[in-house]
């Protein structure tokens, strides 16, 4: 609720911005290049990076057809997955008196329900430490909401997309993950709108360099663990994320992809894999119990895998030095789990971490595999599996490390789960 | 005991947990009292015993008789002696570990042998069981690393057993398709899926890596299956899984989608999210339904990585094995899916038929080192093996029971080494085999039923070899009862010893009348043949001689064709051609025989293009494969070997080293044509200038595979410069090699004495084939186009 009050009535907006002006801020983006510009050439150079997406680019374009060019309010982007929905929406913070005035009622209304609330019915939550405000989206200035419910709860979403009128804005919905192809007829039947959709891989490229550029005050966006193989000094440091290319993508939803990325259109997803977020809450859902990913984290963080899987060391004593295996590792993920009087001997958190830990290391190890296949040395996790999940993080950042003896590095996103619907919006903004 | 046949050992097993079960011993721990050299591999529920015996078995021989002494007490060419001669045998015995105590007892009290000081041991049980090993045995365990015995395993029946790997197919018509072995068998990939997953890379007999793993093996499905289920046994938890939806409890891409994710190719039926769908407090599933799940997750991650890793280092060959395979229909078909579907097909998963029994072996071959076992080649019995046994949910329940209590494999050492022909053109691709039974149903089923209907006379037969032995009658007897029941289990489990063929039921034949000391049943038939059909050689050769070249060469060639109808094996065979020579009179039963031939063109009939040939340049040097004795032979086969001789082609005659039916032996052949020589001086001069060769193949079959040829006979041809092969009689010719494609010039010459055969080649019985080929891009045309030779 905090940051919620935290509300700038900044009406710096320039509607008046020409396009040849050099941008106010690192924040003021590309506002309507597709490219993302370096933060540290944004100044001088900004404007000539464009010339990369010669169809987006109008550098002598007049504000007033930029005006028009520019969508009608409200801007959302939206990716549907398998077991969430991601909402991003920008709230416009330079709305002039004059605008003020013609916002239709049901505008403002979604605009105060939005902004005003932290939480929507039972399930819907905005993630108000993501916020991202004072940004400059094709001219205008506002902040960017990140909000994101189940997927099971689209139904209601779309009732209050009716209740609200949502249809009468004739905005056009920008929206990508398998549930715009899934529920674009419900969206037309139910709410009467029309789904623009989206490929959710385009997306979740785009999302991840734009939020990577604007970003450049507090946090930063990106990061990594120093020291991953010394828990004691293991500590989270700021990355930048310049000249990224080639970087291998691994987005954990539900399920994993893992894509080779080379430039912002030039990526081919090379694998994924069916135990992702998904297989971890499913599994501890049917072994604990348990209902949420909160719930799960929670668990698996107090207890202890080792009583659930068997290790090296459960088998030869030690280090299996032939073929130099640590006696730590683990040889058989719920191994233990195979005799009888294990099984009756450990608990729901034990079994919960013995989950998280054995989707997370899965999931490194796929990835280094593609990494090494792939000949590429940087790694980018992103999903909603990593949210508040600083136990799985670790255990890549770990893994990656400790498996390629220091060749691979692991970096994460503050914006983990976001970026296929920050890649929609920028979609609607500036259509490819 | 001595009556406990396999059929009562399935029996006394129907009682697997009872651990005090009266083992049939003479069935299981066979030849104890000379076995040395134990090894063991102890895994999470079944111990695999290995150990080294010699067995000791009757075998026919044939000596000449001193003709010039004037002792011989009959007109009779040589005589036959049975002699004793002991083989080396490996056996390797596998059984549940609830039996591992009565095992040792067992052994304890049946080992005469007392060098042998240690036990070879491997396997993660080795380590709870090395007190009672000691204790029992009184031996000492030696433990071995069990990843170094695994490979040492693999690469043993890589390399000795023709059919060992296979490829999965749940849905054709044959589940199994074995691979010929590729020459080199390096290098591999070979997952290992037990608890967890090792991935090795094997690139030469002792050269081995291990380049990654994973922890989600086995052991993760029973961990986490039995959390889940509530199901305890491995087995059980599969049969769950092969009645299970996994949908139910998977989120599918077209859960996300509502159909398929087409840009990236995703079809709506893939899993995007294992369990994606329980994640949920208010719903149950069903036990079937996660275990399929599971099974999914599980074989689908583990191909996945094996994907990457035979990618990243450039593997095409990928075999698995450990508990998680193990012959279950279930998990090999969902590793083969996952494999298919990572890689495109370019990748294929591969099975091993003795996968349980690698540890041992390498194990085995640790102990035994001192006897390089790896000089000599080793051959499968398929007398004392169980055969592979699908252990597939719905197979039936006599062979569930045995296939989960005692499973044995036998392999014989040969006394020959065996290689390739390098005549070959392509030996990785090389089948031997013409008709594949396990896929063809139809021809499954004919030779099956020909096989049984053909046992009685073969026991008939077995029999009279041995007129002054009374209790063969018994042992023909059991005889009939083993290869019976060998018959039978073939008609369930076609894939039972690899690749079905006519080549593994005749050898399986032979394998069960070796097994009763019936080594060579048609030992006095082939003498008498033999005495008799020699008497009219000169005046065969003379009758040739008197015809023009052209003629001639016409005459050779049907001259062979008749002899070769002269076949025992063959039931068409008419009683005529058999009292021709039983009563003296073969030449009665030749012309009989050319009269029976079928008229040119024959059903393959190449026969202008060999005349045309036959009128170029002579051949530097032709290897025979011959087939039968007696007429065949001296009649048909001699004389034509006479004329290439006379062409200045040097010939190299290969004939079987042990009795194949009526087919000649080396020994026999060395016999006659010393006798032919001694009439007829071409003979004598070829023998004499070395132009001649007699060479024995290291075969004991009615078929030929040339790519395990005694290693002489390899030498000789290729030292020879051999560039003409010819192949005669149906075993060799047209069940096997039909379209063996060689590097050089060939020809194939049979006679189809089965009418079903015939039929099914578009002809009649007594059909000829003639199949003279000259591979593509050589000059058969040139040479043709040389002049003659004078």
């Amino acid at each position: 609720m905090a940051y919620n009050g935290h509300q700038r009535d900044d009406d710096t907006a320039d509607e008046d911005e020409t396009p040849t002006k050099h941008p106010r801020s690192n924040k003021d983006m590309p506002g309507c290049l597709r490219g993302y510009v370096d933060k540290e050439v944004a100044a001088p150079a900004g404007r000539a990076s464009s010339s990369r997406c010669s169809s987006d680019a109008m550098p002598r374009l007049r504000s007033d057809s930029v005006k028009k060019s520019r969508p009608p309010f409200p801007w959302f982007g939206m990716d549907i997955g398998g077991t969430l929905v991601k909402l991003v929406y920008f709230e416009p913070k330079d709305i002039t008196a004059e605008e003020e005035q013609e916002e239709v009622e049901n505008l403002k209304s979604i605009r105060r329900y939005l902004t005003s609330n932290t939480a929507y019915g039972s399930t819907g939550i905005r993630d108000v430490h993501l916020e991202l405000q004072e940004l400059t989206l094709c001219g205008r200035t506002g902040n960017l909401h990140f909000i994101r419910f189940p997927t099971h709860d689209l139904p209601v979403f779309l009732q209050m997309g009716r209740n609200k009128h949502f249809s009468s804005l004739h905005t056009s919905l920008c929206a990508t993950g398998g549930g715009a192809y899934k529920f674009e007829s419900d969206f037309r039947m139910m709410a009467d709108l029309q789904l623009s959709k989206l490929d959710e891989l385009d997306c979740l490229i785009r999302g991840v360099l734009y939020i990577d550029s604007v970003v450049s005050s507090g946090p930063s966006e990106c990061y990594y663990f120093e020291n991953p193989t010394e828990p004691e000094r293991c500590v989270q440091r700021p990355y930048t994320l310049e000249n990224p290319y080639p970087l291998l993508l691994v987005n954990i939803g539900s399920g994993v992809s893992i894509l080779a990325v080379y430039s912002e259109t030039n990526y081919k997803r090379v694998t994924g894999t069916s135990l992702g977020g998904g297989t971890f809450l499913g599994l501890c859902c049917l072994l604990t119990g348990c209902s949420t990913f909160e719930e799960a984290l929670e668990m698996a963080s107090q207890g202890e895998s080792t009583r659930v899987d068997k290790l090296v060391r459960d088998i030869y004593g030690g280090d299996y030095e032939r073929f130099g295996l640590p006696g730590w590792a683990v040889a058989s993920s719920f191994g233990n789990m195979m005799s009888k009087d294990k099984r009756e001997s450990v608990s729901k958190e034990d079994l919960a971490r013995a989950t998280l830990v054995t989707i997370t290391n899965n999931i490194g190890s796929i990835t280094r595999m593609c990494a090494l296949n792939e000949n590429i040395e940087r790694v980018v996790f992103v999903g909603n599996f990593l949210r508040v999940n600083t136990l799985s993080m670790k255990l890549l950042a770990y893994a990656m490390d400790y498996w390629s003896k220091g060749q691979l590095k692991a970096l994460f996103l503050r914006h983990e789960g976001y970026f296929g619907a920050v890649g929609a919006l920028l979609e609607l903004l500036h259509p490819s | 005991m001595a009556e406990c046949s396999q059929v009562d050992s399935s029996k006394a097993s129907r009682h697997t947990m009872d651990k005090s079960i009266t083992l049939p011993p003479d069935e299981i721990f066979r030849n104890l009292e000379n076995a040395k050299r134990f090894a063991i591999d102890i895994g999470g529920s079944l111990t695999k015993l290995a150990y080294y015996s010699t067995v000791q078995h009757k075998v026919a021989k044939v000596r000449s008789f001193d003709h010039s002494a004037k002792e011989a007490a009959s007109d009779k060419l040589y005589e036959i002696s049975v002699q004793e001669e002991v083989t080396a045998r490996l056996h390797f015995i596998k059984f549940e570990n609830a039996y591992i105590e009565t095992c040792l007892d067992f052994i304890k009290d049946h080992l005469v042998n007392t060098e042998t000081k240690v036990i070879k041991a491997t396997g993660g049980g080795a380590h709870k069981f090395k007190e009672l090993l000691e204790r029992k045995l009184g031996l000492r365990v030696d433990k071995e690393d069990e990843m170094t015995c695994l490979i040492k395993g693999c690469n043993f029946v890589l390399r000795n057993i023709p059919h060992e790997a296979f490829v999965y197919a749940k849905h054709a018509d044959s589940e199994f398709r074995f691979q010929t072995t590729h020459p080199d068998i390096f290098p591999y990939l070979l997952v290992n899926i037990g608890s967890g997953v090792s991935i090795v890379k094997v690139e030469s007999e002792d050269k081995f890596e291990r380049i990654g793993g994973s922890s989600i093996g086995g052991g993760t499905f029973w961990g986490l299956g039995a959390l889940l289920t509530k199901t305890k046994r491995f087995d059980e938890l599969l049969q769950l899984a092969s009645k299970g939806q996994h949908t139910s409890v998977d989120m599918l891409v077209k859960d996300i989608y509502g159909g398929s994710y087409g840009s990236l190719g995703l079809t709506g039926d893939l899993i995007a999210s294992s369990f994606g769908k329980s994640a949920t407090a208010d719903k149950e599933f069903s036990k079937e339904d996660m275990a399929k799940s599971l099974l999914h997750m599980i074989s689908n991650d583990i191909g996945q990585l094996a994907c990457l890793y035979a990618k990243l280092h450039n593997l095409s060959r990928v075999y698995f094995g450990g508990f998680f395979i193990r012959g279950h229909p279930v998990t090999m078909h969902t590793i083969t899916y996952s494999i298919n579907f990572f890689t495109k097909g370019e990748v294929q998963a591969l099975f091993l038929r003795h996968e349980g029994y690698l540890g041992a072996i390498g194990a085995f071959l640790k102990g035994a080192e001192e006897d390089n076992p790896n000089q000599y080649s080793w051959g499968e019995n398929y007398a004392g093996s169980s055969g592979l046994m699908s252990i597939s949910p719905d197979m039936n329940p006599m062979q569930r029971a045995r296939s989960g209590t005692f499973d044995m494999l036998e392999m014989d050492r040969l006394e020959r080494q065996l290689v390739n022909l390098s005549l070959l053109q392509d030996p990785s691709s090389y089948i031997p085999d013409t008709v594949d039974l396990t896929e063809d149903a139809l021809a499954r089923e004919y030779w099956l039923d020909c096989f049984e209907e053909a046992l009685d006379g073969v026991v008939k037969r077995a029999v009279a070899s041995q007129p002054d032995m009374p209790e063969s009658v018994e042992r023909a007897e059991k005889f009939r009862q083993k290869y019976r029941h060998k018959l039978q289990t073939l008609r369930h489990q076609p894939f039972a010893y690899g690749s079905l063929t006519v080549r593994s039921l005749l050898d399986t034949r032979e394998h069960c009348l070796n097994e009763f000391n019936f080594p060579d049943p048609y030992s006095k038939i082939k003498q008498r043949e033999n005495d008799v059909a020699l008497k009219f050689y000169q005046k065969a050769v003379r009758t040739l001689e008197a015809l023009s070249w052209e003629e001639r060469q016409f005459a050779l060639v049907r001259g062979v064709l008749a002899g070769n109808v002269f076949d025992w094996g063959a039931k068409a065979v008419s009683d005529l051609l058999i009292c021709s020579v039983l009563e003296s009179d073969p030449e009665f039963g030749f012309e009989e025989a050319k009269r029976q031939l079928e008229e040119r063109p024959w059903l393959v009939d190449s026969y202008d293009q060999w005349f045309h040939r036959l009128k170029g340049r002579p051949h530097k040097c032709a290897l025979f494969f011959v087939d039968n004795s007696g007429v065949d032979i001296i009649l048909g086969v001699m004389p034509f070997v006479r004329e290439l001789l006379s062409r200045g082609t040097e010939v190299v005659l290969a004939s079987n080293s042990g009795p194949a039916l009526n087919d000649v032996t080396n020994g026999e052949l060395q016999i006659l044509t010393e006798r032919i020589a001694a009439m007829d001086p071409v003979i004598q001069a070829g023998l004499k200038e070395d132009r001649l060769t007699l060479i024995q193949s290291g075969s004991s079959s009615p078929c030929l595979d040339l790519s395990r040829l005694d290693k002489v006979l390899a030498m000789v041809v290729r030292e020879r410069n051999t560039d003409l092969v010819i192949i005669e009689g149906m075993g060799r010719a047209i069940h096997t090699n039909y379209y063996a494609t060689l590097s050089c010039e060939s020809l194939k010459m049979a006679v189809i004495k089965n009418s079903w055969l015939a039929d099914r080649l578009g002809g009649k019985l007594f059909s000829v084939v003639f199949k003279y080929e000259v591979p593509a891009g050589t000059g058969g045309l040139t040479e043709a186009a040389a002049p003659p030779s004078p």
